[in-house]
């Protein structure tokens, strides 16, 4: 049977827990923009266990390496040139094979490649600041980038993003869908940062912090940090796919 | 003390998609075309799909009346006869999924799709048809779920609108039909009229 055939069980509840609750006010714009009603809560349908699968077909060699996507292999992007490898796995540990996995960050000096950001560190003309991958059939993927610049950014009087990238992750079922961000073993801005404070537990926050990975990385070439990505899993059991009332 | 459950990990726990998801997500709305030679979800449909081709507008009100010119919003749904892309039967032209984003200037976003048709429940019951929307923005730590139902549809027995308590709450899941084709549905962060949000 194929993996949509066969009925893998209702995804497990998420744990709110894990993530930062809607409101905190440090982070000023959450304060209109947080709902204040309890989320509906309900086990889920097909609606939630199924989702968008995405084909090699779409993805281009370059798409994961963005010191070289942006001008098509032409000419490299300025700064610390990094691997950032990792593993995308469900909350039993089990590889998410063939998922799509999108990124996108500051270049070096802490400026996007966006129509709205008007900070005053210069744009890269060799960076675009997107990558894109699927992660092959043991959950791995990775990217080739340089180490994004930390920001300021209008909030508290004086805040600074510490160095980060953000991350889009699919997995199988559209109730996994999740965006979160990728910050830098021993970044001091990390503990400064009211984003980063809007999750709770610092066990879960450190979770969000890729180390050095010396293993990674090459010699007169690059750095690595690995950063491995946990999504909700799915609650089968030796029970689940027999029919009703049997 | 008990065996502890080593196997277990957490969720890696969300961050907000900031006010450049665009940049990661539909590089061509955030002002960089070209940087994939094809972006992923531009339409949930191609040409030649069966059912009725649908126009959702509407806007995302932050708790001041406010409509989001930053969210950015996914859609997940079946093809018009309940048909999710991969199972049995699925129309091929319905790829089901879709982005969009509130636009720059205005807040309105506007997503064309095909009407869904009703989706099987787990162990019986059918699911009156309906898109599953998802929408991240600066500000929201943790992306927002929600469905958009239809007014001209028989929404009497979803089980999932039966479980909101309270009744006048209904109303924010369900698109009001403005012509032939044409559905309005606006999404409230907070406040007044605030959308019933999903955990599930
Ligand atoms: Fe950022």
């Amino acid at each position: 049977m194929t993996d949509s055939a066969r009925d893998l069980g209702p995804l497990v509840p998420r744990n709110r827990d894990a993530h930062p609750p809607a409101y905190y006010p440090d982070y000023k714009t959450t304060v209109p923009r947080s709902p204040q009603w309890a989320l509906l809560s309900m086990e889920s349908t097909p609606s939630e266990e199924t989702g968008p699968r995405f084909g090699h077909n779409k993805i281009q060699p370059l798409d994961n390496n963005l010191i070289l996507n942006w001008t098509k292999g032409e000419s490299p992007a300025v700064g610390e040139r990094i691997l950032v490898h990792g593993r995308v796995l469900d909350e039993f540990g089990r590889p998410v094979p063939h998922t799509l996995v999108e990124i996108w960050q500051a270049n070096a000096g802490g400026r996007y490649r966006h129509v709205k950001d008007t900070y005053f560190a210069p744009l890269d003309p060799n960076f675009g600041g997107c990558g894109r991958t699927l992660t092959d059939e043991n959950g791995y993927y990775e990217f080739l980038t340089i180490r994004p610049g930390a920001y300021p950014w209008p909030n508290r009087a004086n805040d600074w993003r510490p160095m980060h990238i953000h991350f889009s992750i699919f997995g199988h079922s559209f109730g996994q869908r999740l965006i979160s961000q990728m910050y830098f073993e021993g970044d001091p801005l990390i503990n400064l940062c009211p984003i980063a404070a809007t999750i709770k537990s610092r066990s879960q926050l450190d979770s969000l912090v890729a180390p050095l990975d010396m293993a990674k990385s090459r010699p007169m070439d690059f750095l690595a940090y690995k950063f491995d990505i946990v999504l909700r899993g799915r609650r089968q059991t030796m029970f689940e796919n027999k029919l009703e009332g049997m | 003390m008990v065996q502890p459950l080593n196997d277990r990990l957490m969720e890696s726990p969300s961050q907000t998609a900031g006010p450049y998801v665009h940049i990661g997500c539909m590089p061509t709305h955030a002002g960089n075309a070209g940087a994939y030679a094809e972006e992923i979800g531009t339409s949930p449909i191609e040409d030649g799909c069966a059912g009725e081709i649908i126009t959702i507008k509407g806007e995302v009100f932050d708790g001041t009346g406010w409509a989001l010119r930053d969210a950015m919003m996914e859609s997940w749904q079946p093809d018009a006869a309940g048909k999710f892309p991969g199972q049995d039967g699925a129309d091929p032209k319905v790829s089901g999924f879709c982005r969009f984003a509130a636009d720059g200037t205005t807040g309105e976003f506007t997503l064309r799709t095909v009407k869904p048709g009703p989706v099987p429940m787990r162990g019986g019951g059918m699911q009156a048809p309906h898109i599953s929307v998802w929408v991240v923005a600066r500000g929201i730590n943790t992306g927002l779920q929600t469905r958009i139902y239809f007014e001209d549809e028989d929404n009497s027995n979803d089980p999932l609108l039966k479980r909101i308590e309270q009744r006048p709450r209904v109303d924010t899941l369900i698109a009001k039909k403005e012509a032939d084709g044409v559905y309005r549905f606006n999404i409230v962060l907070q406040g007044k009229d605030e959308t019933v949000f999903l955990d599930l």
